[in-house]
């Protein structure tokens, strides 16, 4: 008791009130170290805002999640009929399911939006690969997240697109039948499934992705923000100890933000009061029809923000494996012919190589049908799943001398360009049927999308790069 | 390094084109105006009770939700009410699905939601039913004796053919495969003429745009009042996007 604070008898009560608290629980202490006294750069830009929107956008989702959830029945023969009695006899039960299915879409907007922020400025270059690894951790649990998610209406494009993403489980050797059983609880989707894909929707990995936003959120203020230039702020620092180019976030975020923020929310309302199925990509057509385990849709497709990864699972052939053993051969000889490493280093790339080109297509070019390698099928779900985890792996594959696109090489930005090009052209041809074109398009996406991120300890560090300045690049506001 | 940037991205034009068709005609465009004129909407429900409760269930659909459409519950009793008592209820069918299935060889979906999931490439779910209902002929090879443009072997029979009469289609004509030389395709040479039929062809196809108006505001009836509180919302959005603008704007003057 003796480390009290003490205030005046005759100060305001709501500084009493404050002090009473502070010495118990560090809610000043709390407030300033997050937010009030934080020091970050004053040169953020726009793609600074996605951050916070990704917060308000989780928020969102949990609130109209909680009312959704007094509503919703999760019993295979309830499910649909209980979606339509909120979207009519619970009032404003519209808005609030419209909420959820928008802010769903809209989480993936803003998290592919601030993930390439990172991408731009090299975020998760050292010190900060723990806040890009905890937030490659998000991404995963928000992919799967939303996919239990999709479940719940329980309409068409539910059903047949959980049947065919567990059923890429069964393809993993040897333990795929009984993990895809696992999963769904049954041999097929059936109530089963809906019951524990509730259970994790609503509460298992919620609980998850809120205390992985917390590691991020305190990993990142640990070490301090990174911005559209790339220098450290807490290098140069003034007589008070604050950085340089460094301002509070409170007041000048606060308001900032309350900005973004704002538009954010102009665009989200008229997304769900004027067009809430977004031409059937927020809510697809097909889901308006209660799930048929007899009646297989004619095409079945992912929501949007799965294409890209849809089209590169579809894209792993048996033909692609070819590529992909090729490339195994060319990626191990440049390695060891012109590789610096030692000689015992060298060997077992060899070995390494030797193993992973037998197990990706096997000995299927000799003709023995014994010695052909595991299905293609399971190969496209490890690149599906690789192509997320690659992005684990970012901090170190990025061997640029500078953080920010800034001050890379002008050609540099041409290989973004054709990265996120492909990207795009990924995700369109994910929701379209299959077809051959459309297929050789999705394998040259597929090579482009890992070899920008595999092959970028070499390219990152080629070119000429310009000096960085020695303080942050900012234009007083008038 | 520009150049073959740009070549890559034209060659997405050719991706687009891939696009399958999909079996059936081109679909009309519904006249969208009649889904906020009420009459049209009433007399909509009407000719759904009549003409597809006895099959079809719209069973998230409440008799008393009609109350939206200016009409009063004892109108909606005395009007509409035919397989319940009870305005509170939902328009279940009265018909077995069992036997349904039996008769149509599949049962009769549900229309609740109908307008919102036939939405597709060849426009909205309402263009879709306005066309599907106004594209049957008479075709003795089929089970029911009818056919139809849009839903080619179609289970359901024509349920309003006493309004618009009956007609068959011409017979097919040969012309040249454009995809194959040397063969021949059948092309549809299109309906003969209409016979009998109470309603003439355009009063038919106004009463088919009430009945698919009623269907499109049954699959969501929260529509009209979400439009147009949206428009507020967005108003509110515009002036509190300008106030947080210039708070913005008052603090960072300060900052060097």
């Amino acid at each position: 008791m003796a480390e009290f604070k003490q205030v005046p008898a005759d100060a305001p009560l709501g500084v009493k009130l404050m002090t009473w608290v502070d010495n118990r629980f560090p809610a000043t202490q709390l407030w300033n170290d997050q937010w009030g006294k934080y020091y970050a750069p004053k040169n953020f830009n726009f793609w600074y805002i996605f951050g916070s929107l990704a917060m308000l956008v989780l928020v969102i989702q949990i609130v109209t999640g909680i009312f959704l959830t007094m509503h919703y029945k999760p019993d295979a023969a309830l499910a649909f009929a209980s979606v339509e009695y909120i979207m009519r006899d619970v009032p404003w039960g519209w808005l609030i399911r419209y909420m959820h299915s928008t802010g769903a879409s809209a989480f993936f907007i803003v998290v592919y939006l601030h993930m390439f922020r990172g991408l731009l400025y090299g975020s998760y270059r050292k010190p900060r690969e723990l806040v890009w690894i905890f937030g490659c951790a998000i991404f995963l649990c928000l992919m799967a997240e939303a996919f239990m998610g999709y479940l719940l209406p329980w309409g068409q494009m539910s059903y047949w697109g959980a049947q065919v993403i567990v059923n890429l489980f069964a393809a993993v050797p040897f333990v795929g039948p009984d993990l895809a059983l696992l999963i769904r609880g049954d041999y097929v989707v059936s109530d089963a499934t809906l019951n524990r894909f509730f259970s994790f929707h609503v509460i298992a990995v919620p609980l998850v992705l809120l205390g992985l936003v917390v590691a991020h959120l305190i990993a990142l203020h640990e070490v301090g923000s990174n911005n559209p230039d790339g220098i450290e702020i807490k290098e140069k620092r003034g007589a008070d100890g604050h950085p340089l180019d460094g301002i509070p976030s409170h007041p000048y975020y606060t308001v900032h933000d309350i900005f973004g923020v704002v538009i954010f929310l102009a665009i989200f309302s008229a997304v769900v009061f004027l067009a809430p199925e977004f031409g059937g990509y927020f809510l697809e057509y097909n889901n308006f029809i209660p799930a048929d385990p007899l009646k297989t849709p004619a095409h079945i497709a992912p929501v949007w923000y799965f294409t890209p990864y849809y089209s590169m699972l579809r894209a792993t052939t048996d033909e692609m494996l070819y590529v992909f053993q090729a490339g195994v051969v060319i990626v191990a000889l440049a390695a060891i012919l012109k590789g610096r490493f030692g000689s015992v280093t060298k060997i077992v790339f060899a070995v390494a190589a030797a193993a992973v080109f037998v197990a990706v297509g096997g000995l299927k070019f000799t003709g023995v049908s014994a010695l052909a390698g595991i299905d293609a099928k399971f190969w496209g779900v490890v690149v599906m799943g690789g192509a997320v985890v690659v992005l684990f792996f970012l901090p170190w594959l990025d061997h640029s001398k500078v953080k920010s696109i800034r001050y890379r090489p002008s050609w540099h930005k041409y290989v973004y360009l054709v990265f996120v090009a492909f990207f795009l052209v990924l995700g369109y041809l994910g929701a379209q049927p299959p077809s051959d074109v459309g297929n050789r398009v999705s394998q040259i996406g597929t090579l482009i999308y890992f070899g920008f991120f595999l092959l970028m300890p070499w390219w990152s560090q080629l070119g000429e790069f310009k000096p960085v300045p020695e303080r942050v690049t900012f234009k007083a506001h008038h | 390094m520009k150049k073959i940037i740009l070549s890559l991205l034209m060659c997405l034009g050719f991706v687009a084109g891939a696009a399958a068709s999909e079996g059936g005609i081109q679909w009309d465009k519904f006249p969208q105006e009649k889904v906020s004129d009420v009459a049209s909407l009433q007399n909509g429900a009407k000719l759904f009770v009549n003409y597809c409760l006895n099959c079809h269930s719209a069973s998230f659909m409440r008799y008393n939700r009609m109350r939206d459409l200016d009409l009063s519950e004892d109108q909606i009793k005395k009007n509409l009410l035919f397989a319940t008592d009870r305005v509170g209820d939902v328009m279940k069918t009265s018909i077995d699905p069992k036997q349904a299935k039996d008769w149509f060889g599949t049962t009769p979906p549900d229309l609740s939601v109908i307008a919102r999931s036939r939405s597709g490439g060849g426009g909205t779910g309402a263009d879709y039913l306005y066309t599907y209902l106004r594209s049957y002929y008479r075709d003795s090879s089929k089970p029911t004796g009818w056919d139809n443009r849009a839903f080619p072997n179609v289970a359901m029979p024509h349920v309003l053919w006493e309004l618009q009469g009956q007609r068959e289609a011409l017979p097919e004509v040969e012309v040249k495969d454009p995809h194959n030389e040397g063969k021949t395709i059948h092309q549809w040479a299109g309906y003969g003429p209409l016979v009998g039929g109470t309603m003439k062809p355009g009063e038919f196809d106004s009463n088919v745009g009430d009945l698919v108006a009623y269907m499109v505001w049954m699959s969501e009836p929260a529509q009209a009042t979400r439009v147009r509180i949206g428009v507020w919302v967005l108003l509110f959005m515009g002036l509190f996007i300008v106030f947080a603008w210039r708070l913005n704007a008052v603090y960072w003057k300060e900052v060097k």
